[in-house]
């Protein structure tokens, strides 16, 4: 069974050729690490999956991205619709400026819920899911901007999480915080794979080492080598990715 | 050689520094000069210069205020007992009423016999108020004179009436002028804010980038015409059809006003409001994409509440923009010094009445001054609204 | 269509409606201004002097009246304005000097535009003994368009990058060599689009140039500084509000409404222009 797939995909920054000709499949319930060099593109090919680059005017998509068999691309997709069922978690936290209770609950408001019953199960659930809940059980009302960086990027992997996304997209979710923190997340991304499909992009090889079954190699827009982790680490098939995990590279 | 380098950059650095140092020069130098002259309104009698009023001797009334005095030449009070003294029917005399009394031989070619005609007269008067120029009154006079009291600040800020050139008394009461201008204000905000800060958000995130680079420079034109080519536009174009349209003896109204200044008003809003929605970080609009919220959700929900701050402050810097224009609503309004009670009479602004009336209030006389106070007023808002746009500012900062 | 899909069309509509209509406005004055002024534009209109009470002849002695305001007004704001922005922007770091004088400055802008009348009359005309002038009018515009000036000459220097600076402070050039030799060509085009701007103000100010210049009527072109001027857009607001004749002077009017307006938009033309040619120039 594949989760989340892409077929022969080429995308463009205006003239740039960011991703080329990739294709790539993720199976239900695994954690997928993208690893290479900055500007590989793997962030751009991450972002793919919840139309993310959209954002940025004058770029072009060739090939197909599908989830749970749907072309998300399809004209008669509406793009907020995919983007409610595939989650994503920043490379810095990024909470909004409003209470913890409400950062957890924004999916569900925008999307119609707000039932306080309801709203009160998924933000308690959503908190216990990213290991957070004993933390701030006490604090709900409380700014979401006087947490610590690490209880922050928590909270926005709960944010995430309370829309029930069946696919979870990281992006470097680790990078801005400190070794304590970054286990912490870690663990939590080992917990969740138990029900979420997971990709995660990461410039830091251990942690792909640890935490991911899957791992991508992507340089200058092109994906290198797609491999189980272990065998990626310990017997890379090309060359290049051979270079850049034994760190000659990147 | 490296000496000489040094102390000519000390030297452009010294240039530098003063040059930067004439902003702050300027405002200053502002507020000294204009309360050196408009201070002038509230600490001497609002009597014509030169000129007194004066009483018989038996008379004990000793001041009266510029209101009793209006009153008195008016004839809404006829007796002194109204005005603290004994019960006896005030005679006006000012000096046109001369050849009522005495004829042109009695008085002499020259005038030269005057002052003694004076004595007579409020000798022969008890009752007699008399307004004439310091320069008749004879050396030995048989009255003594009245202190007027001087305009009160009160009087200046809550007077209905303005009457700057009546004679004997002129009347400073820029209630009226308040009201207009907040009324004129008020109603060009109405117009302003749905206006500009949905041009605002229109460029902010509705726009792709070529539509928005072909928009915003006309925003910004429309910021570059002239005050006076929109008030010629509103006399041409806006008044008549608000006469025609709600059958209005005259066109020239409030809503003249607040049309005209809503449209001027509008490239302040939009420029500040949009520059204020930009500086939401595109992390925290991702994340609320992410999550399933639609734009205008994201918009709603985070970018516009992040901005909030920044956007107060484009609404008040517009504001003050609206209360300082001078030309465009000086041709539109009708000038009409009544208190406004409605958006479809004639009203006047503050700085309409200054720029309608400096030219021919006398210099240093009590109108002359009276405007450079109206001037002291319209400057105080002005530093209101930039200290609460800095204060805004600064609590966005924390 | 889900109901918040709805409510986003209708929503992002009303917007791009509404700035469709505030466009609108512009191009409603803009055109009524000029097709009703172009016709009355002919050389005669331009090189001569108004006649007849002002209902028949041209408007020379204002336009001149306006450049001279213009050139006089640039000549003390251009400087100071621009010298007090490097002072700002390179000399002062985010201290208390800075924030006084920002505010200050801020304070300034926001003065309105009589005031600056009022303040100009009594200062330039009256305390400094002036007279209604060329140089007093100047001042006070000048004066009025320092903010303008000193905001966009720091704005030109914020976007040079810093690295440019360290750069050059590495070679071993002072402070000042460094401003002179790189950092000012660099924001030079975005400087000289702020000045030109201001002059676009400048030259369509009307209030503070009441008390302090403007003449109401006067055919003879100014003979020095000390004299006072005819200026467009005082020109217009007579013409419009209190001329002696003011059905039979409309045509003027549209005349010098329409001047005013082709000034504004060559201002801005040239401003755009001259950013791009300039900066191009500068990259390369």
């Amino acid at each position: 069974m594949i989760q989340a797939e892409a077929k022969n995909v080429n995308f463009y920054y205006g003239d740039f050729h960011a991703l080329k000709n990739i294709s790539m499949t993720f199976e239900p319930s695994t954690v997928t690490a993208l690893i290479g060099p900055s500007g590989c593109g793997k962030s751009t090919f991450l972002r793919l999956f919840n139309r993310m680059n959209e954002l940025i005017g004058n770029t072009k998509l060739e090939g197909s991205v599908t989830v749970d068999g749907k072309d998300i691309y399809a004209r008669d997709v509406q793009v907020d619709e995919i983007r409610k069922r595939i989650g994503m978690v920043f490379q810095k936290p990024n909470p909004f400026p409003k209470s913890i209770y409400e950062n957890v609950a924004y999916g569900l408001r925008v999307n119609g819920t707000n039932k306080k019953s309801v709203l009160d199960e998924v933000v308690e659930n959503s908190l216990k899911k990213a290991a957070l809940w004993e933390e701030v059980k006490d604090n709900l009302r409380k700014s979401a901007m006087a947490l610590s960086g690490g209880q922050q990027q928590r909270l926005c992997i709960a944010r995430a999480l309370a829309v029930e996304p069946h696919l979870l997209l990281m992006d470097e979710p680790a990078s801005a915080l400190d070794p304590i923190s970054t286990s912490k997340v870690e663990d939590l991304i080992f917990e969740l794979k138990q029900q979420y499909t997971i990709i995660i992009v990461t410039h830091n090889l251990q942690q792909a080492g640890r935490i991911s079954d899957y791992t991508g190699f992507f340089y200058l827009g092109s994906l290198i080598e797609h491999d189980k982790t272990q065998k990626m680490f310990l017997n890379p098939a090309d060359e290049r990715t051979q270079s850049y995990i034994t760190g000659r590279f990147g | 050689m490296k000496r000489f380098r040094r102390i000519l950059e000390k030297f452009i650095e010294g240039i530098l520094l003063s040059s930067s140092t004439i902003t702050s020069l300027t405002v200053i130098l502002i507020i000294l000069f204009l309360f050196r002259e408009g201070l002038g309104l509230f600490n001497r009698s609002p009597l014509e210069h030169n000129f007194i009023i004066a009483v018989s001797k038996q008379n004990p009334v000793q001041d009266l205020s510029s209101d009793q005095l209006k009153a008195i030449f008016n004839q809404d009070i006829t007796n002194w007992s109204k005005v603290g003294g004994v019960k006896d029917s005030i005679i006006l005399f000012t000096i046109n009423d001369i050849t009522n009394y005495f004829s042109e031989e009695e008085l002499g070619a020259s005038l030269e016999n005057l002052p003694q005609k004076l004595n007579e007269f409020i000798e022969a008067n008890p009752g007699a108020l008399m307004h004439v120029s310091e320069k008749y009154l004879p050396k030995k006079f048989n009255g003594h004179t009245i202190h007027v009291k001087n305009i009160s600040v009160g009087d200046f800020l809550f007077g209905k009436q303005w009457y700057p050139t009546s004679e004997p008394i002129p009347s400073f009461g820029i209630w009226p002028m308040i009201i207009g201008t907040f009324l004129v204000t008020f109603g060009a905000l109405l117009i302003a804010l749905p206006l500009g800060l949905a041009t605002a958000l229109f460029l902010a995130e509705v726009a792709d980038i070529r539509l928005r680079n072909l928009v915003k420079p006309l925003v910004e034109l429309l910021a570059g015409i002239p005050s006076v080519v929109y008030g010629f536009f509103g006399l041409i174009v806006i008044v008549p059809l608000i006469q025609g349209l709600f059958k209005l003896d005259v066109g020239e109204t409030v809503l003249a006003g607040s049309i005209v200044l809503g449209i001027m008003a509008l490239p302040t809003i939009v420029t500040i409001a949009e520059d204020a929605l930009r500086t939401t970080p595109l992390s925290l609009k991702e994340a609320s994409l992410a999550l399933g919220a639609t734009r205008w959700q994201t918009l709603r929900k985070v970018t516009i509440p992040y901005a909030k701050s920044g956007i107060s402050a484009a609404v008040i810097l517009g504001i003050g923009r609206a209360i300082g224009e001078t030309m465009a609503v000086l041709m539109v309004t009708g000038n009409a010094s009544n208190v406004p009670h409605s958006f479809l009479v004639p009203a006047r602004t503050l700085p309409a009445t200054i720029a309608a009336e400096l030219g021919e209030a006398p210099y240093g006389g009590l109108h002359f001054k009276a405007l450079f106070a109206l001037g002291i007023v319209l400057f105080l808002f002005t530093i209101i609204i930039n200290l609460t746009v800095a204060y805004i500012r600064n609590r966005e900062k924390k | 269509m889900t109901r918040k899909q709805l409510s986003q069309r209708i929503a992002f509509s009303t917007f791009t409606l509404i700035s469709l209509v505030v466009v609108a406005i512009l191009f409603v004055i803009l055109g009524f201004i000029i097709v009703r002024g172009a016709s009355v534009i002919s050389w005669e209109f331009i090189t001569g002097k108004p006649e007849e009470g002002m209902t028949k002849g041209g408007i020379l002695p204002a336009i001149v009246g306006t450049g001279c305001l213009i050139v006089g007004s640039m000549i003390f704001a251009f400087p100071v304005g621009v010298l007090s922005g490097i002072y700002m922007n390179e000399y002062l770091g985010q201290n208390r000097l800075r924030r006084f004088i920002n505010f200050m400055t801020n304070n300034l802008a926001g003065v309105p535009s009589i005031v600056f009348g009022l303040f100009g009359m009594a200062l330039f005309v009256n305390y400094l003994g002036f007279g209604d002038s060329i140089i007093a009018g100047s001042m006070t515009l000048g004066l009025l368009s320092l903010p303008v000036i000193i905001r966009t000459t720091e704005e030109a220097l914020k976007s040079v990058d810093d690295s440019l600076r360290t750069g050059s402070l590495a070679l071993g050039a002072t402070k000042l060599q460094t401003i002179r030799r790189v950092v000012l060509p660099v924001a030079f085009p975005n400087i000289i689009t702020g000045l030109i701007l201001s002059i676009g103000r400048v030259s369509g100010e009307t209030a503070p140039i009441l008390f302090t210049v403007a003449a109401y009527f006067l055919p003879n072109l100014p003979q020095s500084m000390y004299d006072q001027v005819m200026a467009l857009p005082y020109h217009l607001y007579v013409l419009a509000t209190s001329g002696t004749n003011m059905e039979e002077s409309r045509p003027m009017a549209y005349g010098t409404a329409f001047v005013l307006i082709v000034l504004v938009l060559l201002v801005n033309l040239l401003a755009n222009l001259l950013r791009k040619t300039l900066s191009k120039r500068v990259k390369m």
